[in-house]
């Protein structure tokens, strides 16, 4: 089958790919542009750990078309951090300890950055439903709501 | 002092950045091939015919492979039972492995490997226990323990019960799904990448099957996204695939299971029927008691045995049995080979004690946590008490579960709540709450004696920068860092200045499973002792040249200290290093006391017990089963901790994955033997919504582990599933409030909405 030219843009970066139309943008993301930030955990968008966003909307990378993404922009994990400099939210996950393995914490990273642009001052409860599609083995989530409460708190006493 | 510190996780800052590398995103090479197994479509028979002609010409495929192509033995049990990687004719459960096709992408090789056509002759499948029981179709005869004479003590108690209990299995789930890399080297040698919990079993199993001996195969793994004992046998077939395929082709070769194919090829946590028989006095102390376990193992042993003798093992959980009787029957069934699961087979065994716990409150009218304490072992070191024994004949001598409990039960109110909750079921008549605290008394060690050993290699570099490495495997739960921070504390270095990294056998040989909880235990030790024997030798140079005993030659505070004297840690490095001292060392350790005979059911299989107990509050509805958990008080015996943060995490995901078995998790197989929940749209594992409410987590704070453990600390990996029991016999007593007492609320595993439903229908209409 014939490749598609798609051009986009990932984490403010113009990017341009070829890839096969019926590729998932997970696919695309990991195999054609070398981000594996974004994870495979499932494939039919119950688990979350493929979260990005496109043109700022919370999507699961596995059930969008790599093609999906011509003319849109895309946000990953890899663009959270600021160069060297940690986003407020990763220094929370790190200093909370709320991951283990690691693998749906990208995924979780997205989805709750796309929750505080959106609210900035949710309540547990909504965290709680919001990352009800980020599934994480390890943890039991306790750590992750404290550590999205404690960093919604600090960006609205920064802001 | 870099222990008793809650450091972060070691690859923090990699894990939130998405920098941190996982098998599945390590680069590979360009013509790298892409492997799916074609699968068993059903349950019990063999393969008649086999045409592949579809698969071989289907776009992008290069290579497929059957059993016969194997070059040496076509085999990845960890046991000594065999196990094929590909059928040999016969077919034992849908999922199984029959051939393996090596495409150019993952997605071509998946769409070529549907289009086998294979033709079977099907044989009469054994799916439940019930049915395996029926086909007497037993792994081993029958193990049985005894002490004392239950039958007796039953017979002249007071009062006599007896019960069945289900428990359900339970899938892994663990986020990232099994994977390898197998690259080839230009001199026959081979090189895996696999998220395996078991580095050096996968080299064997790959060394088997190419017929090379074990070093020409190299193993190594960074981390994994999770592995719960689901990577400790089960990742032995993609090592392998990988390895035959790349001998084969002489390309690199990968292997991902998509989610689907990772829960209908792969074994789960093991199905259990027990039954009961118990007698007890009008308090609730029992006299006697038989249990019976009948275990689902799935079509091969894997490490079944070792799991049926684990869950017998903890049929007493935190309770003095003073005669007992335990049978446990391993049956063979047509289904995925039940393996390894966090617990091992203990959260089985102590669900039948638990339930005859509730079982005799609720016979009594008595609250379930008084019956509990009049059953307890004895805290051996409080008074001079005879020291009690377990069925299997060890002794208790380390019991902290009758302090630990008080200090709970105060922390958490239950007294209070008890009566709140009683109130309060009184006066609303749809929505009824449960409360229950139920203790862990876990074994620590490898029932496995030869097993509890581990090695390390420590390096300390010129400059004064320190690498270690040793056998176990990171998969999330912090095993590298609380290791660093040992090397950290022997060299009082700061945390920094020690590098981890990835757990390859060709740095460390013939190591155990990073199982058993034993990860720091074992590990731990080994770095500690390899540390020392470069302290040693930096003593012996300092004391030779500068004329100082032992004594005077102190490690302190980052630096090194000659009679008070303080020189940095660098400089006597290099002086060391110029005056030809080795600072490279191994470390061994093998756990010591441990002795036991599996078939007499005697011994001391067990180094030391780790405790912890729970109080869970939930809420039903009784029109529609549906449920919550509104509060958790957890109280856990991590020994001295090594690292609270990471203790503390293992201890509520541990809660959040016992009570989501016991709860939500429900796996299901069809009349056929097909497993019809095979992704997270069917099989739903605790989400970020179903967090406890109000979730309060305590360490037990004491002296630590009366045994030589490292730092005095305890094995935390396992033990808190556990506590996740709770919330099942909490449910248990929100049940049991709504009828009258007079009829045991017996609800089987998992307790879903329907079946509690059921179960209040029952108390209810008073069928």
């Amino acid at each position: 089958m014939n490749k598609i030219h798609v051009n986009t843009s990932v984490n403010g970066d113009n990017l341009e790919f070829l890839c096969d139309p019926r590729e998932t943008l997970l696919d695309a993301l990991r195999d054609r542009l070398n981000l594996t930030g974004a994870k495979e955990g499932c494939g039919t968008g119950d688990c979350g750990a493929c979260s990005v966003t496109l043109d700022d909307r919370l999507v699961c990378s596995c059930l969008v078309l790599g093609v999906e993404a011509e003319g849109k922009s895309i946000g990953t994990v890899e663009g959270i951090a600021e160069g060297e400099n940690l986003h407020p939210l990763q220094q929370k996950f790190i200093e909370h300890a709320a991951l283990q393995c690691g693998i749906c914490t990208p995924g979780i990273l997205v989805a709750t950055k796309a929750l505080l642009e959106k609210n900035p001052d949710p309540t547990e409860t909504e965290v709680r439903y919001w990352l009800a599609g980020n599934l994480c083995r390890c943890t039991g989530y306790d750590k992750i709501i404290k550590a999205v409460m404690d960093t919604a708190r600090d960006l609205r006493e920064a802001s | 002092m870099s222990i008793l510190k809650p450091l972060p996780h070691d690859a923090a800052a990699l894990h939130v950045s998405g920098s941190a590398q996982y098998t599945d995103d390590i680069p590979t090479p360009d013509n790298t091939l892409h492997l799916v197994f074609g699968l068993s479509e059903i349950a019990h028979g063999r393969i008649v015919k086999t045409d592949l002609t579809d698969v071989k010409s289907a776009s992008g495929v290069s290579c497929v492979l059957m059993a016969k192509d194997i070059p040496g033995k076509n085999d990845i049990s960890p046991s000594p039972f065999p196990e094929p990687l590909l059928s040999d004719g016969t077919l034992n459960y849908i999922g199984q492995p029959i051939f393996i096709c090596a495409a150019t992408s993952h997605l071509l090789a998946r769409r070529a490997a549907k289009l086998a056509k294979i033709e079977y002759k099907k044989k009469k499948a054994i799916i439940t226990i019930e049915e395996a029981i029926k086909a007497k179709s037993l792994l081993e005869k029958p193990v049985v323990y005894n002490k004392g004479d239950p039958e007796n003590t039953i017979l002249n108690s007071e009062f006599n019960l007896n019960g069945t209990i289900n428990i359900g299995g339970q899938e892994h789930f663990y986020l990232e799904g099994q994977a390898a890399l197998a690259i080839p080297h230009d001199d026959g040698d081979i090189t895996i990448h696999c998220s395996t919990q078991h580095p050096t079993e996968a080299q064997h199993k790959v060394a088997d099957a190419l017929k090379k001996p074990m070093n020409a195969v190299r193993v190594q793994v960074r981390r994994m996204g999770g592995g719960f004992g689901g990577k400790e046998s089960q990742s032995n077939a993609l090592a392998v695939a990988c390895a035959i395929m790349a001998n084969q082709t002489g390309k690199p070769c990968k292997m991902r299971y998509d989610r689907d194919d990772d829960m209908i090829v792969t074994g789960k946590r093991h199905d259990f029927r027990i039954d009961y028989n118990v007698g007890f006095n009008g308090k609730g102390k029992i006299t006697g008691i038989e249990f019976k376990q009948f275990v689902r193992c799935g079509w091969s042993a894997d490490l079944s045995l070792a799991i049926a003798d684990r869950a017998m093992l903890h049929s007493d959980n935190a309770y003095f049995l003073s005669d007992a009787k335990i049978t446990s029957y391993r049956l063979l069934t047509n289904t995925q080979s039940a393996t390894a699961f966090r617990g091992f087979g203990g959260p089985q065994g102590m669900i039948g004690i638990e339930q005859v716990i509730n079982h005799i409150s609720q016979y009594l009218g008595k609250d379930s946590l008084t019956v509990r304490e009049q059953n307890f072992y004895n805290n051996p070191s409080k008074r001079k008490n005879e020291v009690q024994t377990t069925p299997y004949h060890m002794q208790v001598k380390d019991s902290i579960i009758k302090p630990l409990v008080k200090q709970l039960k105060s922390s958490s109110n239950y007294t209070k709540r008890r009566l709140e909750i009683e109130n309060w079921n009184n006066k609303n008549k749809f929505l009824k709450k449960g409360l229950a605290l139920t203790p862990v008394k876990f074994g620590i060690s490898f029932t496995l004696t030869h097993l509890n050993q581990a090695g390390a290699l420590v390096h300390v570099y010129q400059d004064g920068s320190i690498r270690i490495n040793h056998g176990g495997t990171e998969m999330g739960q912090g095993l590298f860092q609380k290791v660093a921070q040992v090397a950290a504390q022997e060299f009082s270095q700061p945390i920094e200045n020690i590098k981890i990294t990835a757990t390859d056998t060709g740095k460390v040989p013939n190591t155990s499973a990073t199982a058993a909880s034993s990860g720091t235990d074992l590990n731990g030790m080994a770095v500690k002792v390899a540390c020392e024997k470069i302290k040693l030798r930096l003593k012996s140079f300092l004391g030779k040249t500068y004329k100082l005993k032992a004594t005077e030659i102190e490690f302190l505070n980052g630096s090194i200290y000659c009679k008070g004297k303080e020189y940095s840690f660098k400089s006597i490095i290099k002086q060391a290093y110029e005056n030809r001292i080795s600072l490279s060392a191994t470390g061994f350790y093998a756990t010591p006391e441990i002795k036991w005979d599996r078939l007499k059911g005697k011994g001391n299989p067990f180094y030391y017990f780790a405790y912890g107990a729970a109080v869970t509050e939930v809420i039903i509805d009784t029109l529609t089963g549906e449920n919550r958990i509104l509060r958790v008080d957890i109280c856990h015996d991590a020994g001295k901790s090594i690292n609270p943060a990471i203790d503390i995490g293992q201890i509520q995901g541990g809660y959040v994955q016992g009570a989501g078995w016991l709860t939500t998790e429900e796996l299901i197989w069809n009349e056929e033997g097909k497993l019809m929940t095979h992704a997270p749209s069917t099989y739903k594992i605790p989400a970020c919504s179903d967090r406890p409410r109000i979730f309060h987590t305590n360490l037990f704070h004491y002296e630590g582990n009366k045994k030589q453990t490292i730092y005095r600390s305890k094995a935390v990996g396992e033990p808190p599933l556990m506590l996740g029991i709770s919330a099942l016999m909490a449910l248990n007593d929100a049940i049991a409030s709504v009828g009258d007492w007079d009829r045991y609320a017996l609800l089987d595993t998992p307790a879903t909405p329907e079946k509690i439903l059921f179960e209040i229908q029952k108390q209810i209409r008073g069928i």
